[in-house]
């Protein structure tokens, strides 16, 4: 589907699909975005990483050039967005956080019908068409209306509209949010798919799993700025430890047990419900804990995560 | 998994054709794509509701016309001549059904796809343009009014209330009239924000229905009124579609249809800086 041969081609010296510098949206008073500076290469997967409210949407729609900037510079495929704005949304695929497909028309008509938007040619489109619910797959559903699809074939029909004009670029906003672990697993596959065709792709998510799986390089926004940028390996090597100790005394004693923690570990996170101590050995930790008499209620050892970053960086859990 | 097509345009291909044209970030030429995506709507949908825009006037014309029309009798058109009651309301009904279809698809229909069905949301993620889209809409508004006034037509002048050859014009003229409304219905609708602010729309219709020599002539009113009523679109179309069902067609004819020219130009100018203002802030 993707040109993959486009991608090959240019792998010598990695184009700039997208670079953004000093780009600001502000509604009124209210900052959303605030002046961040970011690049996207040819077939990479770039993450907008953060909370709700980060600013990651409107940074989307100000790519997807559905949106305009209201500070600093934009380019994408070296076209700026508020001239050229139909010219770039010929190159994307935009699958937005909420599904916005055409309840009146079926699965089928609702991918012709948006590839006649771009001015593609019906007979072009009918097999277009074939190949993109085969990818899909909804093969057996090109004549159901769209109400009759569950929530992860309306998210992988999106995708297929999305990709009607063979998108340089594919953005997805929240691409999984409100799907069942097994419709989530389908969607990633898919994902990949495209990436491995040479497709560039921008996410956002608040999901860290998702982020680490699909993310070959993320920012993590909070408050319309940039935390952080980096692959999610590079930035758990930077912002934290190797492994993390999750113990709980039981909401009421976490905070004053805490400070018998000092010096266990290389640093503590305190929250309401568990204590995280930062370490690269985590049950050497915990056998120090133990060896002071505590008795946690529950213990865990895991490796670090993305979610480690984002409070490390903010203070805050994402899911706040 | 890659589809190797040399023999056609990449959609890029056809969006960077237009680049220098003037109104490129707003046109794409394609608004015949957002009238196709129409016509696969409506095979699904009900087709009662599209026949009772057709049925609308006729009741109308049969209650006021041919009941009430037995006991007012012959009236007199613009010339002395004496025609009967329905002669005289018939072109104004038509005009009044050109009015309600544009208004009514310009306002709940595009309501509706504005804000619940996002409609406009995915074509404009597209290469779309705002105008593409509004023309889209409004045509697609038109192609109904057209669709309705041939009908209208059809049934009125079979029951002998055209008196004029030159009655076919007003097929032509119902068209210009559903364009101007429906210009400027979408760009109003734009504003709202809720189904109950679509009253005030009828709050305004009803009236103006009423009022405009809907269902006798200006000239009964004082002059003051008269000039009022006579700045309303409903009066302008009236007097257009009933100056060609009667044949009277003089240069005041003219006026009229200039006055919907320019209410299509402005009402264009508007929805579409309104779509863009909605669409692509």
């Amino acid at each position: 589907m993707p040109k993959s041969d486009a991608s090959a081609s240019s792998a010598a010296s990695p184009e700039l699909m997208i670079v953004a510098k000093n780009l600001t949206k502000r509604y009124g008073d209210f900052v959303a975005v605030d002046g961040i500076n970011f690049e996207v290469k040819k077939g990479e997967s770039f993450g907008l990483l953060g909370p709700n409210g980060a600013g990651k949407s409107t940074t989307m729609k100000m790519i997807a050039s559905t949106s305009q900037r209201t500070d600093g510079e934009l380019s994408i495929l070296g076209k700026d967005p508020n001239d050229h704005g139909p010219e770039i949304r010929a190159h994307l695929g935009v699958v937005p956080q909420q599904d916005n497909l055409d309840r009146e028309l079926k699965v089928w008509e609702n991918l012709m019908t948006y590839g006649r938007f771009f001015g593609l040619k019906n007979s072009w489109l009918k097999a277009k068409i074939d190949e993109l619910l085969e990818f899909a797959q909804l093969e057996e559903k090109r004549n159901s209306k769209t109400d009759d699809l569950s929530g992860g074939m309306k998210r992988r029909l999106t995708i297929a509209r999305g990709l009607v004009n063979e998108p340089e670029i594919l953005m997805l906003d929240e691409p999984t949010t409100g799907l069942d672990p097994q419709a989530r697993h389908i969607l990633w596959d898919r994902l990949f798919r495209l990436k491995e065709n040479g497709v560039t792709l921008v996410i956002t998510t608040h999901y860290m799993d998702e982020a680490e799986q699909l993310c070959d390089r993320l920012i993590v926004m909070d408050k319309g700025k940039i935390m952080a940028e980096g692959s999610p390996a590079d930035l758990i090597k930077e912002y934290s430890s190797k492994e993390v100790l999750e113990v709980r005394f039981g909401s009421a004693n976490n905070k004053e047990i805490a400070s018998q923690l000092e010096g266990i570990g290389e640093r503590l996170e305190v929250l309401p419900d568990r204590i995280l101590v930062y370490t690269d050995n985590g049950e050497g930790a915990l056998d120090r804990i133990l060896a002071k008499g505590l008795h946690p209620v529950t213990t865990l050892v895991r490796r670090s995560s993305l979610e480690d970053v984002f409070l490390r960086l903010t203070g805050r859990s994402l899911a706040d | 998994m890659s589809l190797i097509n040399t023999s056609v345009d990449t959609a890029i291909a056809i969006a960077e054709r237009r680049r220098g044209k003037l109104g490129e970030a707003l046109y794409s030429g394609r608004p015949n794509t957002v009238l196709l995506r129409n016509v696969y709507a409506l095979k699904s949908s009900t087709w009662l509701v599209v026949l009772s825009g057709f049925v609308e006037p006729v009741f109308y014309l049969l209650a006021f016309g041919v009941g009430l029309g037995r006991i007012i009798g012959d009236v007199t058109d613009g010339n002395g001549n004496p025609i009967s009651y329905a002669t005289f309301i018939a072109p104004a009904l038509l005009a009044t059904s050109a009015m309600n279809g544009a208004i009514y698809d310009s306002t709940w229909n595009v309501f509706f796809k504005m804000h619940f069905g996002k409609i406009y949301q995915a074509m404009l993620s597209t290469s779309l343009g705002p105008l593409d889209v509004a023309l889209g809409e409004i045509g697609w508004a038109l192609l109904r009014g057209f669709v309705y006034a041939c009908g209208f037509t059809l049934v009125v002048g079979g029951m002998g209330l055209i008196p004029s050859l030159w009655g076919l014009l007003a097929i032509p003229a119902a068209v210009l009239i559903a364009f101007g409304f429906a210009s400027v219905g979408m760009g109003i609708t734009s504003y709202l924000k809720n189904f109950h602010q679509m009253d005030w729309i009828n709050f305004f219709m009803l009236p103006m229905f009423l009022f405009s020599g809907t269902f006798y002539p200006l000239s009964i009113y004082p002059d003051w009124i008269r000039v009022m009523i006579e700045a309303l679109p409903l009066y302008q179309a009236i007097a257009l579609v009933r100056g060609c069902t009667l044949g009277n067609l003089d240069v005041s004819m003219l006026w009229h249809a200039l006055y919907f020219v320019v209410m299509i130009v402005l009402g264009l100018l508007f929805t579409t800086k309104r779509l863009r203002a909605l669409f692509l802030r």
